[in-house]
């Protein structure tokens, strides 16, 4: 018998905005479905109806939504009166959200938390015993202690296990996972998944589970149905889907999806001296107590795309802006061309300012919203040559096309440009003083999958064109072979492993290396 | 936990402190001769000199700051030039006067507006919330004494006569022997402060119900009054009793108008008084006094807000 | 720059009517100043009358002057009074807010631990507090109120910078290496205008308050003037025989005060969309 069963799902705004155009997927107990799509597919809209829930905004206009309680009639949660709908959640239906610091309440104990949720919907046996139950099985510790603990003297991914154990509680028939794994590193996710996936089996659940991830997609789900604007454009089983997408839609999804395999990369000699436009030499920052950076060197070639690796807390961000001057405090020598650079980005001359330059993580967060495109590519050509506003005019002009962006956004606020279009003005003001080093610091991190593949083949094809070097700050392995010719693997304020992309990749050297390559999920 | 208070009570003890120098440094700035700006220009040179010798005119400045304070500290507020009196005779009565009607202002504000306000942004958007937040806006935007003055013609000279218009104890006997004279100057603070409570509690509240953890407690299927105080309220606390101690704190300064406006015998109408006769240390006194009751309600709101928050009463694991 | 916030303000409803009644209340403060006594016939300090009596329009005061005469020449000066106190109180507080914001270290710690003693004495006690000492003198109204505003703009201004220069546009500016001086004029302050036009608002209904509160208390505007606070204290012992010499300068107080709070109400939420549309 089907667990979930949403049958045509038409949802809008308040003022009639479709939101969900006939949705309609049904899942099986005890299997996995992966919603897949874009920000603004309406993925989440479409698994918060699942427990007949809409935020601000929304409202369902049709359809139904049947769930069955483990040997019950099916009932239908739209339909259903205020109390009785609240009866299923939490019980028959329940919610694991994506961010589980901000949807885990602070001011109570995490064993409360969860006894809540038993409580209220009458458990019928002792709560106590299902508090200790349900968090050994989840992998955490189930002693009254740990239970008398708050959210924020939990881990991330310690936070994110609490909300798994709240939600398999009551041995659910559904759970809606809404991307539980995202911010948590890759060692971090691949247990939580583990753990989804042997709790959904273990007790026979249906799961949904929201992504926009499609290695994760591959690692965990049964059936997949890809959404594009409020529609469900393609479904099936997972392999086939991944392997053999029918909707266009699909196949340019996929198709943007850096593998880690890819192309297989330019191998170069190893010799690390041989002209080195970028050195940095033992890079020391602390903060307070902690050490953020514990002697870090790196070399970066003229030409060359260095693929800097590091999870979060590994002191990458730091690297990279001490590199351009933005980490007054560090210590240890950067030398451009040979020359050394002062650690602030002040006393540094205006060549050296021109020659390295920065693209940040965020465009919603780099472009002040109160310039236009033009103005803020315009201000390092101000501020750091002398050309005469005529001049300073073509050259914005020019750098705009080289990123292919259209002229009739230059006179545009970033208000009015999607992500993808404000990380190339972006971009192009980092380029506006022709760098010989270009540091890009998560620069797709913040954008949809298919506009980071736009944004890594634009990078690629600048640094052709320009010869400049490239280094690029990640998190994510899989894109080494598609931006990089080396890697270098920072943990920890350390530099563990450097190499060729191809050496690092198919040989690591170190624990380390060989762990995130092992836990990192592929297609 | 008890480090961050105690270091929240030494800020307190050292604003106070420079308070009371910034009190003390305003008598600096009377014109001339201090005595002779006081007693005007027809007093005879022996008042003047008395005086200088009373004000402690011929020692040095820093000494005389530290005679007031120590004056101060000890509980001798100084010399009313104005009633030949100390200060601490004139203003023992009053006070108790000004707190009645502060803490009656206070008990009557909170409750309404914290209920009010959470009411109102349990039903955002629809025409009940649309008239409480009108309300509140007009009311917030009038000075006290036209509230006050809409009251008196309101209520006691020419549409309704039912109640005193000033205060008619005489003076020596308390004022709650005659409940019906405090209601217009209590309702007159409590129009005053309630807007605002409402208006803070409110956009608190609907900040917190569109919060994830809230959203959260919902889809657990969590009853909605049990959301209300077991997940929403708790969150609002911190943020709301900074608001209620300052509004408190500002009914302090709030009452000197009042009391003014209704002849009421407390703090506030001294004040009054002392200004119009630069009586210099009865004016020092209150104002002293007035940043004391500020600064302790806000320390106390402070002390309120980490004790209610597990992230500054807990260490952080690790 | 905040041309667009003003013009998404003024599209809501409550704006307009703000609007209405601000415009109404300064127009008959500014046209009663210039010609009150072509319309009365009375000069402010002329006697028409007996004290307290029905003559003209309005009556007469307690000393035979005309109230009309005096309602209509009476506004002028607590609008100027108020807005030159709100713009000393709005330009110091943001700039040393911004300061304080940006900079950081001790140059923060100072400006704000000034302020936290400043904000401690309530404005009108401190207020009288300088009064007192130096005397009910107009420069020292304006001066007094201003300074007692400036701790609470630069509180919100304070807050708002510090949120705005964690943005990544400002180390962009520090990496092309731009003065500070040109960082807080034209990447900051653009992006603050809504919560500094916001208090501007708020500061100005407060200032008009304290203005009108201190001449009711005698110890503003000083007779022989007409002032509205100053005629409700003066004409309030007659309110049950003359109320229109207190109740027209109560109305017009309140309709003004109310007016700039709807506008101000209406430029916050203006703002808070703004901000919730740009991210």
């Amino acid at each position: 018998m089907t667990a979930l069963d949403v049958t045509d799902l038409h949802v809008s705004t308040v003022d009639d905005t479709p939101v969900l155009r006939g949705v309609s997927y049904s899942i099986e107990p005890g299997e996995i479905l992966a919603l897949v799509g874009e920000s603004g597919s309406g993925k989440t809209t479409a698994g918060l109806a699942a427990l007949g829930h809409f935020r601000t905004g929304l409202k369902a206009v049709s359809g139904s939504v049947l769930a069955s309680s483990c040997g019950g009639a099916p009932s239908d949660v739209l339909a259903l009166p205020e109390k009785q709908r609240r009866a299923l959640r939490g019980r028959v239906i329940s919610y694991i959200p994506q961010d589980p610091a901000l949807s885990l309440n602070h001011s109570l104990r995490i064993g409360k938390q969860i006894a809540e949720v038993l409580e209220v919907h009458g458990y019928p046996g002792s709560v106590e015993d299902r508090v200790r139950e349900t968090l050994t099985e989840v992998g955490l510790p189930s002693d009254t202690e740990y239970q008398r603990r708050y959210p924020h003297q939990l881990s991330g991914g310690q936070q994110q296990r609490v909300g798994i154990a709240m939600a398999f509680a009551w041995k659910p028939s559904v759970v809606v996972l809404d991307e539980p794994t995202t911010g948590l590193d890759v060692t971090t996710q691949a247990l939580i998944l583990e753990t989804v996936a042997k709790l959904a089996a273990e007790q026979d659940t249906a799961a949904l589970y929201i992504t926009h991830d499609l290695a994760v997609v591959a690692q965990i789900a049964h059936r997949v149905a890809v959404m594009y604007s409020g529609e469900i454009v393609e479904s099936g089983a997972a392999r086939q889907v991944l392997h053999e997408p029918q909707h266009s839609y699909t196949r340019a999804l996929m198709a943007a999806v850096p593998g880690i395999e890819g192309p297989v990369g330019r191998s170069e000699a190893e010799e690390p001296d041989e002209d080195v436009v970028l050195r940095a030499e033992r890079i020391e920052v602390s903060y307070a107590d902690t050490k953020v950076l514990r002697g870090v060197d790196l070399a970066v070639r003229r030409g060359e795309s260095v693929l800097l690796l590091g999870e979060s807390g590994s002191g990458k961000t730091t690297l990279s802006r001490s590199l351009c001057g933005l980490i007054e405090k560090c210590t240890g020598t950067v030398t451009l061309d040979g020359n050394p650079l002062s650690a602030s980005a002040r006393k540094r001359s205006c060549e050296q300012l021109r020659d390295v330059q920065y693209v940040f993580q965020s465009p919603f967060s780099s472009l002040n919203p109160r310039r236009t495109i033009a103005e803020s590519v315009e201000v390092p050509l101000r501020q750091l040559t002398d050309l005469d506003k005529d001049q300073r005019r073509k050259r914005v002009a020019e750098v705009l096309e080289q990123v292919r962006l259209d002229p009739e956004y230059a006179d545009r606020l970033p208000g009015g440009l999607s992500g993808g279009q404000r990380q190339r003005a972006a971009i192009a003001r980092a380029l506006v003083t022709t760098p010989k080093v270009l540091v890009c610091d998560e620069v797709t991190s913040a954008l949809d999958v298919s506009v980071q593949a736009t944004i890594l083949e634009l990078l690629g094809e600048l640094r052709t064109e320009l010869g400049m070097s490239i280094l690029f700050v990640t998190h994510n392995i899989a894109l080494a072979r598609h931006v990089a010719d080396r890697i270098a693997v920072l943990r920890e304020g350390l530099i563990v492993e450097q190499g060729t992309v191809d050496r690092v990749l198919d040989a690591p050297e170190h624990e380390y290396t060989r762990e995130l390559l092992a836990n990192t999920p592929k297609l | 936990m008890i480090r961050m208070i105690l270091r929240r009570l030494l800020i307190s003890v050292l604003v106070l402190l420079v308070v009371s120098i910034l009190v003390f440094v305003a008598t600096l700035l009377l014109p001339g001769d201090p005595a002779r700006a006081i007693l005007g220009t027809q007093a005879t040179p022996e008042r003047i000199a008395a005086l200088q010798e009373h004000m402690h005119l011929n020692v040095p400045v820093w000494q005389r700051y530290f005679d007031w304070l120590s004056g101060v500290l000890t509980g001798d507020l100084g010399f009313s030039t104005s009633t030949q009196g100390s200060v601490n005779t004139l203003l023992a009565d009053r006070i108790g006067a000004s707190l009645v009607l502060l803490i009656a202002s206070a008990v009557i504000s909170t409750p309404i507006g914290l209920v009010v306000g959470t009411w109102s942004a349990i039903r955002a958007g629809r025409t009940s919330d649309h008239v409480v937040s009108g309300f509140s806006l007009v009311i917030a935007a009038l000075p006290e004494f036209v509230i006050g003055v809409a009251l008196v013609v309101l209520f006691s000279t020419s549409v309704f006569k039912l109640l005193p218009s000033v205060t008619l104890s005489p003076p020596g006997t308390p004022v709650w022997e005659r409940p019906t004279q405090l209601v217009l100057p209590v309702l007159t603070l409590v129009l005053v402060v309630t807007p605002y409570i409402v208006r803070m509690m409110r956009a608190t509240m609907i900040e917190v119900l569109a919060s994830g953890s809230v959203e959260m407690a919902r889809l657990k299927g969590i009853p909605e009054r049990i959301v209300l105080f077991r997940h929403a309220l708790p969150q609002a606390s911190g943020p709301v009793a900074q608001v209620i101690a300052l509004q408190l704190a500002w009914l302090a300064g709030g009452v000197v108008v009042v009391e003014f406006l209704f002849r009421y015998p407390g703090i506030g109408a001294a004040l009054i008084d002392a200004v119009n006769n630069r009586d210099v240390q009865v004016v020092q006194a209150i104002t002293l006094l007035i940043a004391g009751v500020y600064v302790v309600v806000n320390l106390l709101a402070d002390v309120v807000g980490i004790v209610t928050n597990p992230r500054l009463r807990t260490e952080v694991a690790k | 720059m905040s041309g667009g916030l003003l013009r998404r303000a003024l599209g809501l409803r409550q704006a307009k009517i703000g609007l209405t009644l601000t415009g109404i209340v300064v127009l008959l403060a500014v046209a009663g100043a210039l010609f009150g006594n072509m319309i009365t016939g009375y000069q402010p300090d002329d006697f028409s009358g007996k004290p307290f009596h029905a003559n003209g329009m309005a009556g007469t005061d307690g000393v035979g002057r005309d109230v009309l005469t005096r309602f209509l020449d009476g506004g002028l000066d607590l609008l100027g009074y108020g807005l030159a106190a709100t713009a000393i109180g709005v330009l110091l507080g943001a700039a040393l807010g911004m300061l304080a914001g940006y900079t950081g270290g001790w140059l923060d710690g100072l400006i704000m631990r000034g302020s936290d003693v400043l904000l401690s004495i309530p404005q009108l006690v401190f207020a009288l507090l300088a009064i007192a000492m130096i005397g009910p003198k107009g420069w020292l109204l304006i001066l007094v109120i201003g300074i007692t505003h400036a701790p609470r703009v630069a509180r919100v201004a304070r807050q708002t910078t510090v949120g705005v220069i964690g943005q990544d546009y400002i180390k962009a500016a520090q990496l092309y290496g731009m003065p500070r001086r040109r960082i807080l004029l034209r990447e900051v302050l653009p992006n603050i205008t809504g919560p500094l036009m916001v208090e501007l608002g708020l500061r100005l209904t407060y200032s008009i308050g304290y203005v009108a509160s201190l001449s009711f208390l005698g110890l503003g505007i000083q007779p022989p003037a007409a002032d509205w606070g100053l005629m409700i204290n003066e004409n309030r012992i007659a309110l049950v025989v003359q109320p229109w010499g207190v109740v027209l300068p109560v109305l017009a107080i309140a309709v003004l005060t109310v007016g700039t709070n709807l506008i101000t109400d209406s430029l916050a939420a203006a703002a808070a969309r703004r901000t919730t549309e740009e991210s």
